[in-house]
């Protein structure tokens, strides 16, 4: 009883610190969160009007029946996935701070996922019904329905990638020893679950028959290597980010070491997207319809040729950025491939490969999609939340990373001392 | 025993209880007891025979109201020995659209912004069948049929492998045992992965509030057929569900003026349907995708 009233203290004090901690912050810091709050808060309104009418709200219709919101649930799962695959390369190249490396990573998946499954929540019409998917409480159509390993597969990552962090840094925060025995299991377990979802979530779309444009076998391997580029990209910033307003010490080298990996990932990426291309224009079947409808443009519809496009120039841009070891060493031109590929990736992978799913749709009518304002506010109010999640969470993780936050009994201790 | 004085506070408390619980009261007992239980019901399949009579009195109450009729609903099981086809004469149809104005009507269809077909017909050139991409959905001509086109309608094709069952997350969808795919229009989560996996857009969406005038509904329905629909649900041709189980024709079967439209039992090999398989020149929409359609469509011999 003793014991339980003593750990119960603990927690109290931890969490009324946490909130000390999160509170006070920069002006930057606070703008910043101020911020992003304001776009949840939009984002919400928005919702909430979407929730009372129905989908009819956004530019959804039975020709393109998933937009915006699945585009970016897709990107996410791929953000998600090459955050952890990340933990490899660091081994490989040992990289030094390789403890914090994991942490972040980790925490950076759990934002992703999180973001993910709230994009997929927004795009369910019952969201009363939510329930209904869920393991022995709803009825689960496993393992028929590629959705339902989705959620299996989502879920178990983001416990994976929730419970790995918060082991580490309790026992940091208690200047403990984390036993790995322990928990190097389930951080190797994580590394072939990210290769799972991203896997899972490429299935949910090849499966289809009726949509020639996904039911293509390169689909998966296409959607690895595309998340091998903007994954690492956006944790090239973050890091940078990071290194300017902690202590965490991040050589350059590290960073330069991930841009030669985004290099490899793009060239397999495009090499995949040629493949395909060669396949469709080649053979120049009716099913390479929707593929003419991304980079020409069919019966003189065409809104998404420029974005293509721009998506193309932009990763091959990003291609050479980062083969080429001038550029890549580069901080100023190493973040603009960054941009480059976050931006052109998502285009990429996001609205320009779920829209011309669905255009032509089966029955060949050309329906095209463009979504309006309220989408675009949701996504925003998600991306934000998204974000706000890993700055709240880094907010903490970081000081008990380096030894800064730690249990009260400790903090007159040895304060040099570092958890590893 | 203690002497009770009532102070200003404990009766300002109570006073103010007592009005949330006399205010709340009739919100749980009505609208909100009905919400919790909209919210808890469970899948078709897992009710007992009572929970259906329940759900159906709620119902009908429920339709009552709001259109101003006493509604039958049906929840009749699929007949022994029945697994239903459809034959459609393609030589035949001259592209009126009566049939989808009839299921429009008997299947209780919104119809206003939008309105929503199960039912499509699609223009093409003639010279054309199979590359559906150069058809015209939305033809409007004062008079049908057109020089130099066919007609091509297409509705749900209750295919005998359909894709749409295999990838719905929730079991929200199933094939019935006489062949027919239904929906349960209550458990549906609204995630339109079976309209993405549909090879002939059989799945038409809620994307709003259905609306129905009072005067044009039709209050003889299935539970898993033509009863009102409510928002963000997916919903689809059910060969009229609640007209075959009971021995009549689909409604669009009953509206073709040209007797392009066939409908039988499968498994009877007296049946029309059994008849056109043996004698005409039959085929089925995007073979090649292998889910077996029982939607029959022919030529004259």
């Amino acid at each position: 009883m003793e014991k339980f009233q003593e750990i119960l203290n603990d927690s109290w004090d931890f969490y009324r610190r946490t909130l000390i901690l999160v509170a006070k912050g920069s002006k930057l810091y606070y703008a910043w969160c101020l911020s992003l709050l304001a776009i949840i808060i939009v984002g919400f309104i928005f919702y909430l009007k979407q929730h009372e009418v129905g989908l009819i709200a956004t530019n959804m219709n039975d020709q393109v029946s998933w937009g915006l919101y699945i585009a970016n649930f897709t990107y996410l799962v791929g953000a998600a996935a090459a955050a952890v695959l990340l933990v490899v390369p660091s081994y490989v190249y040992q990289f030094k701070p390789i403890k914090e490396i994991v942490v972040l990573g980790e925490l950076f998946a759990a934002s992703s996922v999180m973001m993910a499954v709230l994009f997929v929540m927004v795009d369910l019409g019952r969201l009363d019904r939510f329930w209904h998917m869920l393991p022995f409480i709803g009825s689960m159509n496993f393992p028929q329905s590629l959705l339902a390993w989705d959620v299996i597969a989502l879920n178990g990552y983001l416990i994976l990638n929730i419970f790995i962090p918060v082991y580490l840094l309790v026992n940091f925060y208690y200047r403990k020893k984390p036993n790995w025995k322990f928990i190097l299991p389930f951080i190797l377990l994580s590394i072939p679950w990210a290769v799972g979802i991203h896997t899972v979530t490429a299935f949910l779309y090849n499966g289809l028959p009726a949509r020639p444009f996904w039911n293509a076998s390169i689909l998966a391997p296409r959607f690895l290597a595309s998340a091998f580029c903007s994954g690492p990209a956006i944790i090239i910033i973050i890091f940078q980010i990071i290194r300017k307003v902690s202590d965490i010490k991040l050589e350059n080298e590290a960073l330069f070491k991930i841009a030669e990996l985004i290099a490899y990932a793009m060239f397999l990426n495009l090499f995949l997207l040629g493949s395909e291309l060669y396949k469709e224009y080649y053979s120049h079947s009716i099913h390479m319809a929707p593929v003419e409808y991304l980079f020409e443009g069919l019966h003189g519809h065409n809104l998404l040729v420029p974005w293509i496009w721009a998506a193309m120039a932009m990763n091959v841009m990003a291609f050479f950025i980062f083969m080429i070891p001038q550029t890549r060493k580069r901080l100023s031109i190493l973040n603009l491939g960054c941009l480059l590929v976050i931006v052109g990736v998502w285009i990429e992978k996001g609205p320009g490969f779920v829209i011309p799913g669905f255009i032509p749709d089966p029955l060949g009518e050309i329906h095209e999609y463009i979504p309006n304002l309220l989408e675009l506010m949701v996504s925003f109010g998600i991306w934000a939340l998204g974000l706000l999640v890993f700055t709240l969470l880094m907010k903490v993780a970081i000081p008990i990373e380096t030894g800064k936050f730690t249990h009260t009994d400790y903090e007159k201790g040895v304060t040099a001392f570092r958890p590893h | 025993m203690q002497n009770k004085r009532y102070t200003r506070r404990e009766f300002i408390r109570n006073l103010s209880l007592t009005t949330l619980a006399g205010l709340s009261l009739p919100l749980l007992s009505s609208c909100a007891k009905e919400e919790v239980e909209d919210f808890l019901q469970k899948h078709f399949h897992e009710m007992t025979e009572e929970e259906k009579k329940r759900v159906i009195a709620k119902l009908e109450q429920r339709y009552l109201q709001k259109y101003g009729r006493k509604f039958q609903i049906s929840t009749k099981e699929a007949l022994p020995d029945t697994l239903w086809g459809y034959g459609l004469e393609l030589s035949r149809c001259i592209g009126c659209r009566r049939c989808v104005y009839a299921c429009v009507k008997e299947n209780n269809h919104s119809r206003h912004d939008p309105q929503l077909h199960w039912i499509r017909v699609l223009r093409l050139k003639r010279g054309n069948l199979i590359n559906l991409e150069n058809s015209e959905h939305y033809y409007d001509p004062d008079l049908v049929p057109e020089k130099g086109f066919i007609y091509l309608p297409v509705q749900c094709q209750q295919c005998q492998n359909p894709p749409c069952v295999k990838v719905c997350p929730v079991h929200a969808t199933w094939q019935e045992p006489d062949g027919i795919i239904a929906v349960d229009y209550n458990w549906c989560v609204g995630c339109r992965y079976c309209i993405a996996a549909c090879p002939y857009k059989g799945r038409v969406f809620n994307w709003t509030e259905p609306n129905i005038p009072k005067e044009e509904i039709n209050p003889s329905v299935h539970y898993l057929g033509n009863r009102p629909r409510m928002k963000c649900a997916v919903e689809k041709c059910t060969f009229c569900i609640q007209r075959v189980r009971s021995g009549r024709y689909p409604a669009c079967v009953e509206a073709c003026p040209t007797g392009t439209r066939k409908f039988g039992n499968l498994l009877d090999p007296n049946s029309e349907i059994r008849y056109i398989i043996d004698r005409k020149r039959v085929f089925r929409l995007k073979e090649d995708l292998n889910t077996e359609p029982k939607f029959y469509y022919f030529f004259e011999a």
